[in-house]
């Protein structure tokens, strides 16, 4: 307790010398995430902004500060900074690592400052107040009973995994108790690191490998994208479809055209630092209980309902 | 320093034995690879790992040169990535004025190569002018790059407009009498590569210059031109392999090309060139290149171990294939 009000004295001469002009009252939230290196990441900044500008227009009593780093120890540095010069009352972090970050985001909550985790956990359960992440587990379920239903006993299929992490790990485990029984056929399942030259290789070496393939489950849009091309390559179109993952816009549009090799599409919404930063915000503003999980559902995007999950404007 | 001078002037004599070890380990992974599954020798498998060996391999040599003349840049993967985005770009802004046609993909070409020659120019002037180590220069300048890249993408991808890709695409996938694009500019390069470290002044100035610095000055060789010179020749090639890996999947993003720089070394020294500089062999890069590459293909062909291990066992064939050489060496 003592710490936290030796940061509200200095954060607030700090304020009152810098900003004479701002009402006492006006709460600080930090926003602390990786920055954006590849697509998904790139969407999550997106929509992270994309809140923030929302938000400080709606909440005049609400500031923000957004910051990116590109790994854990700049993340840190981040939201010591945070505590120290801005005076936060609420952290809205996804951690870069769980276990580097687990202390130093401790300590913000010992000061007495409510914090929200999104997507990837602390290593020490119960120390946010709020934890909002996608369902991973749901995301390779909702691929696997696509599959279920789509394929017939004796059917071959093979899979890209993503980076070797305990998130893939989930992901396959669930979509493969999803078709477990069903008698499709996994051929095979290699690493295309959720990256599109790797998927693309991992692809043409698989249409190398095997004569019939019906369907690809690459898990990811960005492998989907090598994926595609690998097989056009082979002048193989006609013969299977692909399921990424994720939402990427380019793959939504195919979609929305109606492009046969891509039937369905499961979401793992970038929204949802979004959607962590405005429920960190009601929480602020009104007494309305934000506190508990917020787990957003993975769900099956088909060329019906596609236009509902196509944002033009997103990097992503 | 001095000591290196004396067995840096031996090994162009003869080609003895050491020499050949990574064409053993290149001829075992063929063999190995054949054993283990019958598509590997058919003409698409062959295809795919010689076109997809292009861009590395490219660059590869370029990078002989920089490491011949004792130097070394971190920069290439990013530096692709960039140039792949500039070049997009580019091509994008263009169709309108353009049109979607020949001119159009030359135009890009043509800021590709540009790019590449004016990124190689600024790590070489920064390296020979400004005098700043190159670990350190090609460091930063791999940073900017790749950072530069995902910010020109808004942390999302670069895509090359979907009808100018179309008619681009055929620059990566088709070819001339059955052989794809990409290898064949690989061939050329590898060639004239090969004739240039061997034939030309510049490549015996490369070497001079990698063995000792000093004496090669003494010699009336000018050090910092022929340092800039490898720096710019790499550039440009990096520029080439971007031209070439565009219209592969006519994108580009920040995770585009990362690693390219230590595939690329890992090549250079797989195939004889000694890190420290002053000697250098083009076609052991090529070598090198098509083991790296068999390496990932024959993992994907046999999938016979967990596919977390590929690494490890990579590592391990890189490893035997330098260890191949240095035991022929020290028998010498």
């Amino acid at each position: 307790m003592k710490r936290r009000d030796i940061f509200k004295g200095t954060a607030l001469a700090l304020v009152l010398a810098a900003t004479p002009a701002f009402a006492q009252d006006t709460k600080v939230i930090g926003v602390a995430i990786p920055s954006a290196t590849h697509g998904f990441m790139g969407g999550l900044n997106y929509h992270a902004q994309a809140a923030i500008e929302r938000l400080e227009a709606t909440y005049p009593s609400l500031d923000f500060v957004l910051a990116t780093a590109g790994d854990a120890g700049k993340m840190v540095n981040d939201i010591e900074d945070m505590v120290a010069t801005r005076n936060i009352s609420a952290l809205v972090v996804l951690p870069f690592e769980s276990e580097p970050l687990t202390a130093p985001v401790q300590a913000v909550k010992d000061a007495g400052i409510w914090v929200t985790v999104v997507d990837r956990g602390l290593s020490v359960e119960g120390i946010e107040d709020l934890y909002v992440a996608g369902d991973n587990t749901g995301f390779g379920r909702v691929a696997g009973e696509y599959f279920a239903e789509a394929l017939k006993e004796g059917d071959n299929i093979v899979v890209l995994r993503g980076i070797p992490t305990t998130l893939d790990n989930e992901r396959v485990d669930a979509f493969t108790a999803a078709i477990d029984g069903t008698g499709i056929n996994v051929l095979d399942m290699q690493h295309g690191n959720w990256n599109r030259d790797d998927a693309f290789n991992v692809m043409q070496d698989f249409l190398s490998k095997y004569d019939d393939i019906d369907a690809v489950w690459a898990a990811d849009d960005d492998m989907a994208t090598g994926a595609l091309e690998a097989i056009s390559q082979a002048g193989r179109d006609g013969e299977m479809w692909v399921v990424g993952g994720a939402g990427m816009k380019q793959i939504i549009k195919r979609m929305m055209d109606g492009d046969p090799m891509l039937p369905v599409n499961v979401t793992y919404p970038p929204a949802q630092i979004a959607t962590a930063i405005e429920l960190t915000a009601l929480g602020q503003v009104s007494p309305t209980p934000v506190s508990g999980r917020f787990i957003i559902g993975s769900q099956r995007i088909t060329p019906e309902n596609a236009e509902q999950f196509y944002f033009p404007d997103s990097p992503f | 320093m001095t000591d290196t001078a004396a067995p840096a002037a031996r090994p162009r004599r003869r080609l003895p034995l050491h020499a050949l070890g990574p064409l053993l380990a290149l001829i075992a992974l063929i063999i190995l690879g054949a054993s283990l599954n019958s598509n590997f020798l058919s003409a698409g498998n062959v295809t795919n790992v010689l076109a997809r060996s292009a861009f590395i391999g490219i660059i590869a040599v370029g990078m002989t040169f920089v490491i011949t003349a004792g130097g070394i840049d971190l920069s290439v993967g990013s530096m692709a990535a960039f140039v792949a985005g500039v070049m997009i770009m580019a091509m994008n802004a263009m169709i309108p004025a353009l049109g979607i046609g020949v001119p159009l993909i030359l135009a890009g070409m043509l800021v590709a190569l540009a790019a590449g020659l004016a990124a190689g120019l600024v790590n070489g002037f920064l390296i020979s002018k400004v005098g700043i180590e190159a670990f350190i220069v090609t460091l930063g300048s791999m940073g900017i790059y790749r950072s530069l890249t995902t910010w020109l993408a808004d942390g999302g991808t670069l895509s090359l407009d979907y009808e100018a890709r179309t008619f681009y695409r055929p620059v990566y996938y088709d070819g001339l009498f059955g052989i794809a694009w990409p290898i064949i500019v690989f061939a050329l390069v590898a060639i004239l590569g090969e004739l240039a470290m061997r034939k030309t002044p510049f490549g015996r100035h490369c070497a001079a210059l990698g063995a000792n610095e000093q004496v090669a000055k003494y010699s009336a060789v000018k050090v910092d031109r022929v340092r800039m010179a490898t720096y710019v020749l790499l550039g440009g090639l990096v520029g080439l392999a971007t031209i070439m890996y565009v219209p592969r999947l006519g994108s580009a993003s920040g995770s585009t090309g990362v690693l390219w720089e230590l595939e690329a070394i890992a090549a250079v020294i797989i195939g004889g060139t000694v890190l420290k500089g002053g000697s250098g062999r083009v076609w052991g890069t090529v070598v090198g290149v098509l083991i790296l590459s068999l390496i990932d293909n024959i993992l994907n062909l046999a999938s016979i171990v967990s596919p977390y291990l590929n690494g490890a066992i990579q590592g391990v064939i890189v490893i035997l294939a330098v260890v191949l050489q240095r035991e022929g060496k020290s028998a010498d």
